[in-house]
C-alpha cells in the first residue's frame, strides 16, 4: 500500500463518507437552525438595548454597560459550562441546544449593542436638532433618523463578529447539541478512523467559507468614505 | 436563594480549590504568552503574502486567510488534535494548540495589519524611499509604525478574542484555567470554581474591554 493510498484509507474512506455522511447532514442542519436562530435574537436584542441606551436612563444604562461588558469579556465556553452544569443543581433543566442558544445571543447581543451604540453617538448633533425642529419627538427621531444611520455605520465591524460568533456553535458539541462537529466526533470514535472528522471539517468550510467570502463583500460595499 | 449561594458563590468551595485554579491561570497566562506572539508574526507574514505584488501569491493568502477564517477554532484543533495521530504525526497538546491557534489567529491579525498597512498613504512609501531607505526599512522603520497605531483598537481586541478563545483548549485536556475549574467543579459537585474561573476572567479582561471601547469610541467620534 503506498502511502497515498494510506492516506486517502485514512482521511478519504470512501465506505467511511457513504455511511457517515447522513449523520453529518444531520448536524448541518442542526449548526444551520442554531447559528440562524443566534443571529437573529442577537442582533435584535443588540438593537433593542443601543436604542434604550440612548434615552440616557442612569439606572438602566448602568445595567446595561455591565451586560455588555461582562459578556465582551467572559469567553462563551465559560458561560456554557456554568449554565449548562450549573443550573441543574437550582432545580432548572435546559436542553443544551437552548443554553447554546441563549449563551451565543447573548454575547452576540453584547458586542452589537456596543457597535450600534457607537453609531448613535458618533451621529452628528445636527442630524438630532434638525430632526426635532421638523416636529418629531425624541423616540421618532431616534427610530427613523438616528438608528438608520447607526445600522448602517455598524454593518462593516458587525458583519465579522457576527461570523465568528456563529462560528462558535462548534463549542456546543462540549454539551452535547448534535452540531457538525459533535456528529463528527462520535463518528471518529466509533470508527476509528479520521474520515467522519475530515467530513466535518469540510462541512464546516463548505458551509462558511461563501459567509465569509460575503462578508468581505459588505464589509467594502457598505464601508463609509473616509473624509 | 441560600441554595443559589451554596451553589455558585461557596467560598468554602472556592478557597479550598483556589491553589488548583491558580495553577490553571499560570497555564492559560503561558499559553497566551505562547500563541498572541506567535499569532502577532505570523499574522505580519499573512498581511506580506496579502499585500505582495504576484497575484497568485496574493490569492493563496486570500484562500488560506478564508479558509482558516471560515474553520471554528475548536474544529481546528480537534482536527490537528484527534486527527492529525491517524496520519502518523504525534504532537503534544502544547503543540497542537499552538499550531491550530496559529492558522486561527494569524489569519485575523493579518487582515488587521492589511487594512492598517493600506491605510497608509503611497506617498509615505515614496518620501521614505526617496530619502535612500531600501524597501523592508520604509516598511519597518516608516509604514508599520504608522499602520499599527492607526489598528491599535483592532489589534488589542483581537488580542483579548485569542485570550478568550485558550479557553477552548481545555477540550482538549490542556489544564488551562477552565480545564480546572471544570475539574474542580467535577470533584466538589459544586459550581462556584467555574464561578471563580468567570471572575478571574473578568478581572483580567475587563479593564481591555474598557480601554477598547474608549479607543473605538474615539475613532467613531473623530
Amino acid at each position: 500500500m503506498t502511502a497515498w493510498q494510506r492516506f486517502l484509507d485514512t482521511f478519504f474512506k470512501p465506505e467511511m463518507i457513504v455511511q457517515y455522511w447522513p449523520s453529518i447532514a444531520q448536524g448541518v442542519l442542526v449548526t444551520v437552525e442554531i447559528a440562524s436562530a443566534v443571529v437573529v435574537t442577537g442582533l435584535v436584542l443588540g438593537l433593542l438595548l443601543a436604542a434604550l441606551r440612548a434615552y440616557r436612563l442612569a439606572a438602566c444604562n448602568v445595567l446595561i454597560v455591565i451586560f455588555v461588558d461582562v459578556f465582551r469579556s467572559l469567553p462563551p465556553l465559560v458561560a456554557i459550562l456554568l449554565i449548562y452544569f450549573g443550573l441543574p443543581s437550582v432545580g432548572i433543566r435546559l436542553p443544551s441546544f437552548v443554553v447554546l442558544w441563549g449563551v451565543l445571543s447573548l454575547v452576540l447581543a453584547a458586542f452589537a449593542e456596543e457597535i450600534f451604540w457607537a453609531g448613535i453617538i458618533s451621529t452628528a448633533k445636527g442630524q438630532w436638532e434638525a430632526a426635532r425642529s421638523t416636529g418629531l419627538g425624541f423616540s421618532e427621531t431616534l427610530a427613523f433618523v438616528v438608528m438608520p444611520q447607526a445600522i448602517r455605520l455598524g454593518v462593516p465591524p458587525l458583519t465579522n463578529r457576527t461570523i465568528a460568533i456563529t462560528k462558535n456553535t462548534a463549542l456546543g458539541t462540549v454539551i452535547g447539541v448534535g452540531e457538525i462537529l459533535n456528529q463528527a466526533t462520535a463518528a471518529q470514535s466509533f470508527s476509528g478512523n479520521a474520515t467522519p472528522l475530515m467530513l466535518g471539517a469540510i462541512a464546516y468550510i463548505v458551509l462558511f467559507v461563501p459567509v465569509v467570502v460575503a462578508g468581505r463583500w459588505i464589509e467594502t460595499r457598505f464601508a463609509w468614505r473616509r473624509a | 436563594m441560600d441554595q443559589i449561594g451554596q451553589q455558585f458563590l461557596n467560598l468554602d468551595i472556592m478557597l479550598q480549590v483556589s491553589p488548583l485554579l491558580l495553577r490553571g491561570l499560570l497555564t492559560t497566562l503561558y499559553l497566551c504568552a505562547l500563541v498572541i506572539p506567535l499569532g502577532l508574526a505570523g499574522g505580519l507574514l499573512v498581511a506580506l503574502l496579502l499585500l505582495a505584488r504576484s497575484r497568485p501569491v496574493q490569492w493563496l493568502a486570500v484562500g488560506l486567510v478564508d479558509l482558516f477564517r471560515a474553520a471554528p477554532p475548536l474544529v481546528l484543533l480537534i482536527l490537528i488534535y484527534s486527527g492529525l495521530p491517524f496520519a502518523g504525526i504525534r504532537l503534544s497538546p502544547t503543540a497542537a494548540v499552538c499550531l491550530a491557534f496559529f492558522c486561527n489567529t494569524s489569519s485575523y491579525y493579518g487582515e488587521i495589519y492589511r487594512a492598517g498597512i493600506e491605510s497608509i498613504g503611497r506617498g509615505q512609501w515614496e518620501a521614505a524611499r526617496s530619502t535612500g531607505l531600501n524597501g523592508w526599512e520604509t516598511l519597518g522603520f516608516v509604514v508599520l509604525p504608522q499602520a499599527v497605531r492607526n489598528v491599535l483598537p483592532d489589534l488589542i481586541s483581537n488580542s483579548v478574542e485569542v485570550v478568550k478563545l485558550t479557553s477552548i483548549a481545555s477540550v482538549v485536556s490542556f489544564p488551562e484555567l477552565l480545564y480546572s475549574a471544570d475539574m474542580a467543579r467535577s470533584l466538589t459537585f459544586n459550581s462556584s470554581p467555574v464561578v471563580l474561573a468567570a471572575i478571574i476572567y473578568l478581572v483580567f479582561l475587563w479593564p481591555l474591554v474598557r480601554l477598547i471601547s474608549r479607543l473605538e469610541r474615539k475613532v467613531a467620534t473623530n
